[in-house]
Protein backbone atom coordinates (compact mmCIF):
# COMPACT_ATOMS: atom_id res chain seq x y z
CA UNK A 1 0.00 0.00 0.00
CA UNK A 2 2.99 2.34 0.92
CA UNK A 3 4.47 1.62 -2.43
CA UNK A 4 1.32 2.71 -4.26
CA UNK A 5 1.55 5.92 -2.66
CA UNK A 6 5.13 6.50 -3.15
CA UNK A 7 4.64 6.31 -6.35
CA UNK A 8 1.61 8.17 -6.94
CA UNK A 9 3.94 11.02 -5.29
CA UNK A 10 6.98 10.31 -7.56
CA UNK A 11 4.74 10.71 -10.72
CA UNK A 12 3.22 13.89 -9.47
CA UNK A 13 6.64 14.90 -8.74
CA UNK A 14 8.04 13.87 -12.35
CA UNK A 15 4.70 15.81 -13.55
CA UNK A 16 5.72 19.20 -11.04
CA UNK A 17 9.59 18.81 -13.08
CA UNK A 18 8.13 18.45 -16.32
CA UNK A 19 5.83 21.54 -15.98
CA UNK A 20 8.01 23.57 -14.37
CA UNK A 21 10.91 22.90 -16.71
CA UNK A 22 9.03 23.00 -20.16
CA UNK A 23 6.19 25.03 -19.89
CA UNK A 24 7.17 27.70 -16.73
CA UNK A 25 10.81 28.32 -16.87
CA UNK A 26 10.81 27.08 -20.46
CA UNK A 27 14.84 25.94 -20.00
CA UNK A 28 13.97 22.77 -22.00
CA UNK A 29 11.88 21.62 -25.36
CA UNK A 30 8.87 19.22 -24.70
CA UNK A 31 10.45 16.51 -26.86
CA UNK A 32 13.48 16.28 -24.14
CA UNK A 33 11.62 15.72 -21.26
CA UNK A 34 9.48 12.92 -21.06
CA UNK A 35 6.48 13.41 -18.64
CA UNK A 36 3.74 10.95 -17.20
CA UNK A 37 1.15 12.19 -18.60
CA UNK A 38 2.99 12.04 -21.78
CA UNK A 39 3.81 9.03 -21.21
CA UNK A 40 0.33 7.67 -20.64
CA UNK A 41 -1.13 9.25 -23.55
CA UNK A 42 1.52 7.08 -25.67
CA UNK A 43 0.39 4.17 -23.95
CA UNK A 44 -3.06 4.70 -25.10
CA UNK A 45 -2.04 4.97 -28.76
CA UNK A 46 0.50 2.42 -29.04
CA UNK A 47 -2.42 0.07 -27.04
CA UNK A 48 -5.08 1.55 -29.58
CA UNK A 49 -3.01 0.56 -33.10
CA UNK A 50 -2.28 -2.52 -31.46
CA UNK A 51 2.05 -2.01 -32.25
CA UNK A 52 2.36 -2.41 -28.36
CA UNK A 53 0.89 -5.74 -27.97
CA UNK A 54 2.61 -6.99 -31.81
CA UNK A 55 6.21 -5.89 -30.73
CA UNK A 56 5.92 -7.04 -27.27
CA UNK A 57 4.72 -10.36 -28.57
CA UNK A 58 7.44 -10.80 -31.22
CA UNK A 59 10.12 -9.90 -29.10
CA UNK A 60 8.98 -12.22 -26.15
CA UNK A 61 8.31 -15.20 -28.52
CA UNK A 62 11.69 -14.24 -29.68
CA UNK A 63 13.18 -14.11 -26.15
CA UNK A 64 11.83 -17.47 -25.41
CA UNK A 65 12.79 -19.52 -28.64
CA UNK A 66 16.25 -18.24 -28.09
CA UNK A 67 16.29 -18.84 -23.99
CA UNK A 68 15.23 -22.66 -24.62
CA UNK A 69 18.09 -23.17 -26.88
CA UNK A 70 20.38 -21.15 -24.94
CA UNK A 71 18.95 -23.47 -21.62
CA UNK A 72 19.48 -26.90 -23.77
CA UNK A 73 23.08 -25.64 -24.82
CA UNK A 74 24.15 -24.18 -21.70
CA UNK A 75 23.20 -27.56 -19.49
CA UNK A 76 25.29 -29.42 -22.35
CA UNK A 77 28.38 -27.32 -21.92
CA UNK A 78 27.69 -27.57 -18.09
CA UNK A 79 27.53 -31.09 -18.06
CA UNK A 80 30.16 -31.97 -20.32
CA UNK A 81 32.64 -29.26 -18.05
CA UNK A 82 31.55 -31.73 -14.88
CA UNK A 83 31.94 -35.01 -16.67
CA UNK A 84 35.85 -34.10 -18.20
CA UNK A 85 37.84 -32.92 -16.11
CA UNK A 86 40.05 -31.92 -18.71
CA UNK A 87 37.26 -29.75 -20.62
CA UNK A 88 36.46 -27.99 -17.44
CA UNK A 89 40.15 -26.98 -16.36
CA UNK A 90 40.67 -25.49 -20.08
CA UNK A 91 37.58 -24.29 -21.40
CA UNK A 92 36.42 -22.90 -17.90
CA UNK A 93 38.94 -19.73 -18.17
CA UNK A 94 37.96 -19.80 -22.26
CA UNK A 95 33.99 -19.33 -21.44
CA UNK A 96 34.59 -17.18 -18.10
CA UNK A 97 36.45 -14.72 -20.85
CA UNK A 98 33.67 -14.96 -23.80
CA UNK A 99 31.26 -14.28 -20.83
CA UNK A 100 32.73 -11.04 -20.28
CA UNK A 101 31.93 -9.76 -23.74
CA UNK A 102 28.84 -7.79 -23.80
CA UNK A 103 26.33 -9.69 -26.06
CA UNK A 104 26.25 -6.15 -28.15
CA UNK A 105 29.81 -7.25 -29.68
CA UNK A 106 28.21 -10.08 -30.75
CA UNK A 107 25.91 -8.74 -33.19
CA UNK A 108 28.59 -7.36 -36.44
CA UNK A 109 29.74 -11.13 -36.14
CA UNK A 110 25.83 -12.46 -36.47
CA UNK A 111 25.20 -10.75 -39.34
CA UNK A 112 27.76 -11.45 -41.40
CA UNK A 113 27.19 -14.92 -40.60
CA UNK A 114 23.24 -15.31 -41.05
CA UNK A 115 22.46 -11.47 -42.63
CA UNK A 116 20.24 -8.86 -41.94
CA UNK A 117 17.64 -10.28 -39.36
CA UNK A 118 14.52 -10.71 -41.16
CA UNK A 119 11.22 -12.32 -39.92
CA UNK A 120 10.16 -13.08 -36.38
CA UNK A 121 12.64 -15.93 -36.03
CA UNK A 122 15.78 -14.48 -37.39
CA UNK A 123 19.30 -16.88 -37.37
CA UNK A 124 21.82 -13.42 -36.13
CA UNK A 125 19.39 -12.60 -33.20
CA UNK A 126 18.64 -16.02 -32.27
CA UNK A 127 22.45 -16.02 -32.35
CA UNK A 128 23.15 -13.53 -29.80
CA UNK A 129 20.51 -14.79 -27.84
CA UNK A 130 22.19 -17.88 -27.62
CA UNK A 131 25.99 -16.11 -27.05
CA UNK A 132 24.97 -13.84 -24.49
CA UNK A 133 22.92 -16.38 -21.92
CA UNK A 134 24.10 -20.03 -22.99
CA UNK A 135 27.75 -19.14 -21.20
CA UNK A 136 26.59 -18.32 -18.04
CA UNK A 137 23.71 -21.05 -17.64
CA UNK A 138 26.77 -23.66 -18.67
CA UNK A 139 29.00 -22.16 -15.85
CA UNK A 140 25.73 -21.86 -13.61
CA UNK A 141 24.87 -25.72 -14.11
CA UNK A 142 28.35 -26.78 -13.61
CA UNK A 143 28.79 -24.46 -10.45
CA UNK A 144 25.89 -25.79 -8.84
CA UNK A 145 26.96 -29.57 -9.40
CA UNK A 146 30.17 -28.68 -8.21
CA UNK A 147 28.90 -27.28 -5.12
CA UNK A 148 26.30 -30.76 -4.39
CA UNK A 149 27.30 -31.41 -0.61
CA UNK A 150 29.73 -34.86 -0.56
CA UNK A 151 27.51 -36.37 1.71
CA UNK A 152 24.30 -36.51 -0.07
CA UNK A 153 26.73 -38.33 -2.96
CA UNK A 154 28.17 -40.80 -0.14
CA UNK A 155 25.40 -41.21 1.48
CA UNK A 156 23.98 -42.69 -1.67
CA UNK A 157 26.85 -44.34 -3.22
CA UNK A 158 27.12 -46.39 0.26
CA UNK A 159 23.32 -47.45 -0.30
CA UNK A 160 24.18 -48.69 -3.60
CA UNK A 161 23.09 -45.99 -5.91
CA UNK A 162 24.24 -46.22 -9.51
CA UNK A 163 25.77 -43.77 -11.77
CA UNK A 164 22.49 -42.33 -13.53
CA UNK A 165 19.98 -42.63 -10.86
CA UNK A 166 22.98 -40.65 -8.53
CA UNK A 167 22.24 -37.89 -11.31
CA UNK A 168 18.46 -37.79 -11.41
CA UNK A 169 18.14 -38.54 -7.58
CA UNK A 170 20.63 -36.93 -5.52
CA UNK A 171 22.56 -34.28 -8.12
CA UNK A 172 19.94 -32.97 -9.67
CA UNK A 173 17.58 -32.05 -6.70
CA UNK A 174 20.24 -31.13 -4.08
CA UNK A 175 21.66 -28.46 -6.92
CA UNK A 176 18.14 -27.02 -7.67
CA UNK A 177 17.90 -24.04 -5.86
CA UNK A 178 21.35 -23.16 -7.33
CA UNK A 179 20.93 -24.17 -11.14
CA UNK A 180 17.56 -21.66 -10.64
CA UNK A 181 19.18 -19.22 -9.93
CA UNK A 182 21.29 -19.49 -12.68
CA UNK A 183 18.73 -20.31 -15.26
CA UNK A 184 17.11 -17.06 -13.80
CA UNK A 185 20.11 -15.05 -14.31
CA UNK A 186 20.16 -16.82 -17.90
CA UNK A 187 16.95 -15.08 -18.55
CA UNK A 188 18.20 -12.13 -17.58
CA UNK A 189 20.99 -12.16 -20.14
CA UNK A 190 18.74 -13.10 -22.84
CA UNK A 191 16.44 -10.53 -22.57
CA UNK A 192 18.96 -8.37 -22.63
CA UNK A 193 20.81 -9.34 -25.53
CA UNK A 194 17.62 -9.43 -27.10
CA UNK A 195 17.16 -5.99 -26.67
CA UNK A 196 20.64 -5.48 -27.71
CA UNK A 197 19.78 -6.96 -31.55
CA UNK A 198 16.30 -5.60 -31.59
CA UNK A 199 17.80 -2.12 -31.06
CA UNK A 200 21.29 -2.17 -33.33
CA UNK A 201 18.74 -3.64 -36.15
CA UNK A 202 15.62 -3.51 -38.11
CA UNK A 203 13.23 -6.08 -37.19
CA UNK A 204 9.42 -6.26 -35.32
CA UNK A 205 10.05 -6.33 -31.98
CA UNK A 206 9.72 -3.94 -28.87
CA UNK A 207 13.72 -2.97 -29.22
CA UNK A 208 12.50 -1.55 -33.06
CA UNK A 209 9.68 0.30 -30.95
CA UNK A 210 12.57 2.08 -29.27
CA UNK A 211 13.99 2.96 -31.86
CA UNK A 212 10.91 4.74 -33.77
CA UNK A 213 10.36 6.69 -30.86
CA UNK A 214 13.95 8.02 -31.63
CA UNK A 215 13.13 8.82 -35.06
CA UNK A 216 10.01 10.41 -34.60
CA UNK A 217 12.11 12.59 -32.01
CA UNK A 218 9.03 11.26 -29.41
CA UNK A 219 10.63 11.31 -25.76
CA UNK A 220 7.58 9.97 -24.29
CA UNK A 221 7.56 6.88 -26.79
CA UNK A 222 11.59 6.06 -25.67
CA UNK A 223 10.72 6.17 -22.12
CA UNK A 224 7.17 4.13 -22.23
CA UNK A 225 9.02 1.41 -24.00
CA UNK A 226 12.19 1.55 -21.33
CA UNK A 227 9.40 1.32 -18.98
CA UNK A 228 7.37 -1.66 -20.67
CA UNK A 229 11.22 -3.45 -20.85
CA UNK A 230 12.14 -3.70 -17.05
CA UNK A 231 8.33 -4.57 -16.58
CA UNK A 232 8.46 -7.40 -18.61
CA UNK A 233 12.14 -8.75 -16.74
CA UNK A 234 10.42 -8.18 -13.55
CA UNK A 235 7.31 -10.09 -14.34
CA UNK A 236 9.09 -12.94 -15.29
CA UNK A 237 10.78 -12.66 -12.24
CA UNK A 238 7.83 -12.55 -10.09
CA UNK A 239 5.33 -14.27 -11.60
CA UNK A 240 7.77 -17.41 -13.14
CA UNK A 241 10.93 -17.80 -11.09
CA UNK A 242 9.63 -16.33 -7.63
CA UNK A 243 7.51 -18.73 -7.02
CA UNK A 244 9.69 -21.96 -7.72
CA UNK A 245 12.79 -20.67 -6.04
CA UNK A 246 9.96 -19.64 -2.82
CA UNK A 247 8.81 -23.08 -3.14
CA UNK A 248 12.14 -24.82 -3.16
CA UNK A 249 13.55 -22.53 -0.32
CA UNK A 250 10.35 -22.73 2.20
CA UNK A 251 10.27 -27.04 1.78
CA UNK A 252 13.78 -27.40 3.21
CA UNK A 253 14.13 -24.72 5.76
CA UNK A 254 16.26 -22.36 3.41
CA UNK A 255 13.99 -19.68 4.40
CA UNK A 256 11.38 -18.90 6.93
CA UNK A 257 7.31 -19.13 5.67
CA UNK A 258 5.87 -15.52 6.43
CA UNK A 259 2.13 -15.35 7.88
CA UNK B 1 33.97 -64.07 9.17
CA UNK B 2 31.87 -60.85 8.61
CA UNK B 3 34.65 -58.44 7.33
CA UNK B 4 38.05 -58.99 7.75
CA UNK B 5 41.02 -56.56 6.83
CA UNK B 6 44.20 -57.54 5.52
CA UNK B 7 47.54 -55.30 6.64
CA UNK B 8 45.67 -52.78 5.48
CA UNK B 9 48.34 -49.22 5.14
CA UNK B 10 47.15 -45.53 4.10
CA UNK B 11 49.17 -42.62 3.83
CA UNK B 12 49.13 -39.53 1.48
CA UNK B 13 51.82 -39.17 -1.14
CA UNK B 14 52.60 -35.68 0.40
CA UNK B 15 53.19 -37.17 3.65
CA UNK B 16 56.05 -39.51 5.27
CA UNK B 17 53.82 -40.28 8.28
CA UNK B 18 51.21 -43.50 8.09
CA UNK B 19 47.67 -42.73 9.03
CA UNK B 20 47.00 -46.94 9.18
CA UNK B 21 49.92 -48.94 9.39
CA UNK B 22 49.66 -52.48 9.31
CA UNK B 23 46.15 -52.79 10.77
CA UNK B 24 44.30 -56.53 10.83
CA UNK B 25 40.93 -57.10 11.76
CA UNK B 26 38.81 -59.64 12.19
CA UNK B 27 35.11 -58.93 12.81
CA UNK B 28 32.49 -62.16 13.46
CA UNK B 29 29.02 -61.67 12.56
CA UNK B 30 26.45 -60.40 14.69
CA UNK B 31 29.40 -58.46 16.82
CA UNK B 32 29.86 -55.10 17.53
CA UNK B 33 33.00 -53.39 17.34
CA UNK B 34 34.03 -50.14 18.52
CA UNK B 35 36.93 -48.17 17.37
CA UNK B 36 38.36 -45.33 19.72
CA UNK B 37 41.54 -43.37 19.58
CA UNK B 38 42.81 -39.57 19.45
CA UNK B 39 41.36 -37.56 17.11
CA UNK B 40 43.61 -38.04 13.79
CA UNK B 41 44.17 -41.23 14.15
CA UNK B 42 42.52 -42.70 11.42
CA UNK B 43 39.99 -44.08 12.78
CA UNK B 44 37.34 -42.41 10.33
CA UNK B 45 39.56 -43.55 7.81
CA UNK B 46 39.72 -46.99 8.20
CA UNK B 47 35.57 -46.58 8.57
CA UNK B 48 35.41 -45.15 4.71
CA UNK B 49 38.21 -47.91 3.68
CA UNK B 50 35.51 -50.97 4.66
CA UNK B 51 32.61 -48.77 3.38
CA UNK B 52 34.67 -48.57 0.40
CA UNK B 53 34.99 -44.68 0.08
CA UNK B 54 38.50 -44.71 0.07
CA UNK B 55 41.18 -47.29 -1.13
CA UNK B 56 43.87 -48.59 1.24
CA UNK B 57 47.22 -47.95 -0.24
CA UNK B 58 47.77 -51.72 0.73
CA UNK B 59 46.33 -54.51 1.75
CA UNK B 60 42.31 -55.57 1.37
CA UNK B 61 39.55 -55.58 3.01
CA UNK B 62 36.77 -58.59 2.83
CA UNK B 63 33.34 -58.56 3.28
CA UNK B 64 31.42 -61.95 3.24
CA UNK B 65 34.06 -63.12 1.55
CA UNK B 66 33.86 -60.32 -1.04
CA UNK B 67 37.06 -58.23 -1.75
CA UNK B 68 35.73 -54.33 -0.76
CA UNK B 69 36.02 -52.63 -4.61
CA UNK B 70 33.29 -49.65 -4.23
CA UNK B 71 30.42 -48.69 -2.25
CA UNK B 72 28.19 -51.32 -1.83
CA UNK B 73 24.69 -51.69 0.02
CA UNK B 74 25.78 -54.57 2.13
CA UNK B 75 28.00 -52.65 4.02
CA UNK B 76 25.57 -49.50 4.67
CA UNK B 77 27.05 -46.23 6.69
CA UNK B 78 25.96 -43.74 9.01
CA UNK B 79 27.36 -40.44 9.07
CA UNK B 80 28.05 -38.12 12.09
CA UNK B 81 26.33 -35.20 9.28
CA UNK B 82 23.07 -36.97 9.23
CA UNK B 83 23.08 -36.91 5.52
CA UNK B 84 19.45 -36.62 4.76
CA UNK B 85 17.79 -34.79 1.82
CA UNK B 86 16.46 -31.83 2.50
CA UNK B 87 13.96 -32.45 -0.47
CA UNK B 88 12.38 -35.34 0.83
CA UNK B 89 9.94 -36.03 3.56
CA UNK B 90 10.90 -37.97 6.54
CA UNK B 91 9.44 -41.08 4.81
CA UNK B 92 10.37 -40.71 1.50
CA UNK B 93 14.18 -40.70 2.86
CA UNK B 94 13.76 -43.82 4.74
CA UNK B 95 12.69 -45.33 1.79
CA UNK B 96 15.19 -43.54 -0.65
CA UNK B 97 17.85 -46.35 -0.52
CA UNK B 98 15.15 -49.27 -1.05
CA UNK B 99 13.87 -47.42 -4.19
CA UNK B 100 17.57 -46.98 -5.31
CA UNK B 101 17.92 -50.71 -5.50
CA UNK B 102 14.24 -51.19 -6.91
CA UNK B 103 12.38 -52.65 -3.88
CA UNK B 104 8.73 -52.49 -4.60
CA UNK B 105 6.57 -50.22 -3.95
CA UNK B 106 4.62 -52.07 -1.25
CA UNK B 107 7.70 -53.45 0.43
CA UNK B 108 9.26 -49.92 0.65
CA UNK B 109 6.04 -48.87 2.21
CA UNK B 110 5.81 -51.11 4.56
CA UNK B 111 9.53 -51.77 5.41
CA UNK B 112 9.89 -47.79 6.01
CA UNK B 113 7.22 -47.55 8.11
CA UNK B 114 8.23 -50.89 10.16
CA UNK B 115 11.66 -49.18 10.90
CA UNK B 116 10.52 -45.45 11.34
CA UNK B 117 8.18 -46.97 14.46
CA UNK B 118 11.48 -48.64 15.60
CA UNK B 119 13.05 -45.61 16.37
CA UNK B 120 9.89 -43.76 17.30
CA UNK B 121 9.36 -41.36 14.59
CA UNK B 122 6.01 -43.27 12.60
CA UNK B 123 4.42 -39.46 13.52
CA UNK B 124 6.96 -37.67 11.87
CA UNK B 125 6.92 -39.14 8.26
CA UNK B 126 5.43 -36.19 7.04
CA UNK B 127 7.81 -33.78 8.03
CA UNK B 128 11.05 -32.36 6.29
CA UNK B 129 14.25 -32.55 7.66
CA UNK B 130 14.82 -28.91 8.82
CA UNK B 131 11.71 -29.54 11.28
CA UNK B 132 13.00 -31.91 13.01
CA UNK B 133 15.50 -31.33 15.78
CA UNK B 134 19.39 -33.36 15.87
CA UNK B 135 18.35 -35.82 17.74
CA UNK B 136 15.49 -36.84 15.19
CA UNK B 137 17.46 -36.26 12.42
CA UNK B 138 19.55 -38.85 13.86
CA UNK B 139 17.41 -40.92 14.00
CA UNK B 140 15.64 -41.22 10.94
CA UNK B 141 19.02 -41.28 9.59
CA UNK B 142 19.61 -44.41 11.49
CA UNK B 143 15.69 -45.76 10.33
CA UNK B 144 17.30 -45.07 6.84
CA UNK B 145 20.47 -47.22 7.61
CA UNK B 146 18.59 -50.61 8.96
CA UNK B 147 15.77 -50.17 6.33
CA UNK B 148 18.48 -51.29 4.27
CA UNK B 149 18.45 -54.36 6.09
CA UNK B 150 22.40 -55.19 5.39
CA UNK B 151 24.16 -57.96 7.64
CA UNK B 152 26.69 -55.33 8.25
CA UNK B 153 25.92 -51.69 9.52
CA UNK B 154 29.16 -48.97 9.76
CA UNK B 155 28.60 -46.34 12.09
CA UNK B 156 31.61 -42.90 12.09
CA UNK B 157 30.78 -41.37 15.52
CA UNK B 158 26.79 -40.94 14.47
CA UNK B 159 26.08 -39.55 17.78
CA UNK B 160 28.85 -37.13 18.46
CA UNK B 161 27.14 -34.02 17.05
CA UNK B 162 24.23 -34.46 19.65
CA UNK B 163 23.78 -32.98 23.16
CA UNK B 164 25.08 -35.75 26.16
CA UNK B 165 21.58 -36.60 26.95
CA UNK B 166 20.17 -36.84 23.52
CA UNK B 167 23.13 -38.77 22.43
CA UNK B 168 23.08 -41.23 25.65
CA UNK B 169 19.00 -41.84 24.88
CA UNK B 170 20.56 -42.81 21.44
CA UNK B 171 22.66 -45.40 21.80
CA UNK B 172 20.81 -47.09 24.42
CA UNK B 173 17.85 -47.07 21.55
CA UNK B 174 20.96 -48.79 19.18
CA UNK B 175 21.84 -50.98 21.54
CA UNK B 176 18.48 -52.40 21.74
CA UNK B 177 17.93 -52.81 18.20
CA UNK B 178 21.16 -54.62 17.61
CA UNK B 179 19.92 -57.08 19.93
CA UNK B 180 16.93 -57.33 18.75
CA UNK B 181 18.33 -57.23 15.11
CA UNK B 182 21.93 -59.30 15.27
CA UNK B 183 23.79 -56.70 12.95
CA UNK B 184 27.37 -56.94 12.64
CA UNK B 185 28.47 -53.26 13.57
CA UNK B 186 31.92 -51.36 13.02
CA UNK B 187 31.29 -48.07 15.18
CA UNK B 188 33.50 -45.28 15.06
CA UNK B 189 33.49 -42.56 18.01
CA UNK B 190 35.87 -40.87 20.32
CA UNK B 191 33.88 -41.37 23.34
CA UNK B 192 34.83 -44.28 25.34
CA UNK B 193 32.37 -44.58 27.26
CA UNK B 194 30.12 -44.83 24.14
CA UNK B 195 32.51 -47.58 23.03
CA UNK B 196 32.32 -49.64 26.21
CA UNK B 197 28.41 -48.91 26.20
CA UNK B 198 27.76 -50.53 22.68
CA UNK B 199 30.60 -52.67 22.46
CA UNK B 200 31.65 -56.32 22.13
CA UNK B 201 35.27 -55.55 21.73
CA UNK B 202 37.05 -52.34 21.99
CA UNK B 203 39.87 -51.49 19.13
CA UNK B 204 42.25 -48.69 20.07
CA UNK B 205 43.76 -47.02 17.07
CA UNK B 206 47.37 -45.16 18.08
CA UNK B 207 47.64 -41.81 16.62
CA UNK B 208 51.24 -41.25 16.61
CA UNK B 209 51.74 -44.90 14.42
CA UNK B 210 48.91 -45.74 12.99
CA UNK B 211 48.79 -48.94 14.30
CA UNK B 212 46.45 -51.21 16.20
CA UNK B 213 47.32 -49.99 19.88
CA UNK B 214 45.27 -53.04 21.95
CA UNK B 215 41.69 -54.69 21.64
CA UNK B 216 40.03 -55.07 24.62
CA UNK B 217 36.83 -57.33 25.09
CA UNK B 218 33.92 -56.01 26.90
CA UNK B 219 32.34 -58.78 28.44
CA UNK B 220 29.74 -57.04 30.64
CA UNK B 221 26.25 -58.35 30.35
CA UNK B 222 23.48 -56.43 28.55
CA UNK B 223 21.90 -54.09 28.94
CA UNK B 224 24.52 -52.11 30.82
CA UNK B 225 24.79 -49.20 32.91
CA UNK B 226 27.07 -46.97 33.24
CA UNK B 227 27.53 -46.81 37.17
CA UNK B 228 28.63 -50.38 37.87
CA UNK B 229 31.50 -50.80 38.98
CA UNK B 230 33.28 -52.58 36.51
CA UNK B 231 31.84 -50.47 33.47
CA UNK B 232 34.05 -47.38 35.19
CA UNK B 233 36.84 -49.47 35.50
CA UNK B 234 36.99 -50.57 31.85
CA UNK B 235 36.10 -47.05 30.83
CA UNK B 236 39.02 -45.63 33.03
CA UNK B 237 41.13 -48.73 31.44
CA UNK B 238 40.60 -47.41 28.28
CA UNK B 239 40.65 -44.21 28.26
CA UNK B 240 44.29 -44.82 29.91
CA UNK B 241 45.13 -46.56 27.05
CA UNK B 242 44.17 -43.60 24.60
CA UNK B 243 45.80 -40.92 27.06
CA UNK B 244 48.68 -43.04 26.86
CA UNK B 245 49.21 -42.04 23.55
CA UNK B 246 50.21 -38.87 23.35
CA UNK B 247 52.31 -39.09 26.57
Amino acid sequence: MRIIVFLIILLCAWQGVYYMAVDVLQVSYAYQVPSPVGIGECLVNLCEDGELFISLGYSVYRCIVGYIISVAVGMLIGLMLNRFKFLADNLRPVILGIQTLPSVCWIPFAMMWFGLPRGILSGSILFVIIMGSSFGISISVYNSIKNVQPIYKMVAETMGTGKNKLYMHVILPACLPELIAGLKHGWSFAWRALMAGEVMTTCTGIGQTLVNGRDLNDINQVALVMIVIVVVGIVVEKVIFFPVERRIALKRGLEEAKG
Amino acid sequence: MSIILNDISVKYENSPEYILRDVNIEINEGEFVCIVGQSGCGKSTLLKLVAGLQKPCHGNIVCNGKIVKTPGSDRVVMFQEHGLYPWLNVFDNVEFGMKMNNVPKEEREEKAMYYLSMVGLDDYKEYYIHQLSGGMRQRVALARALAMESDILLMDEPFSALDKQTSNRLREELQNICLRTGKTVLFVTHSVEEAVYLADRVIVLSSSTGEIDSEIEIELPRPRTVYSSEFVDLRHKILDLVKGEIA
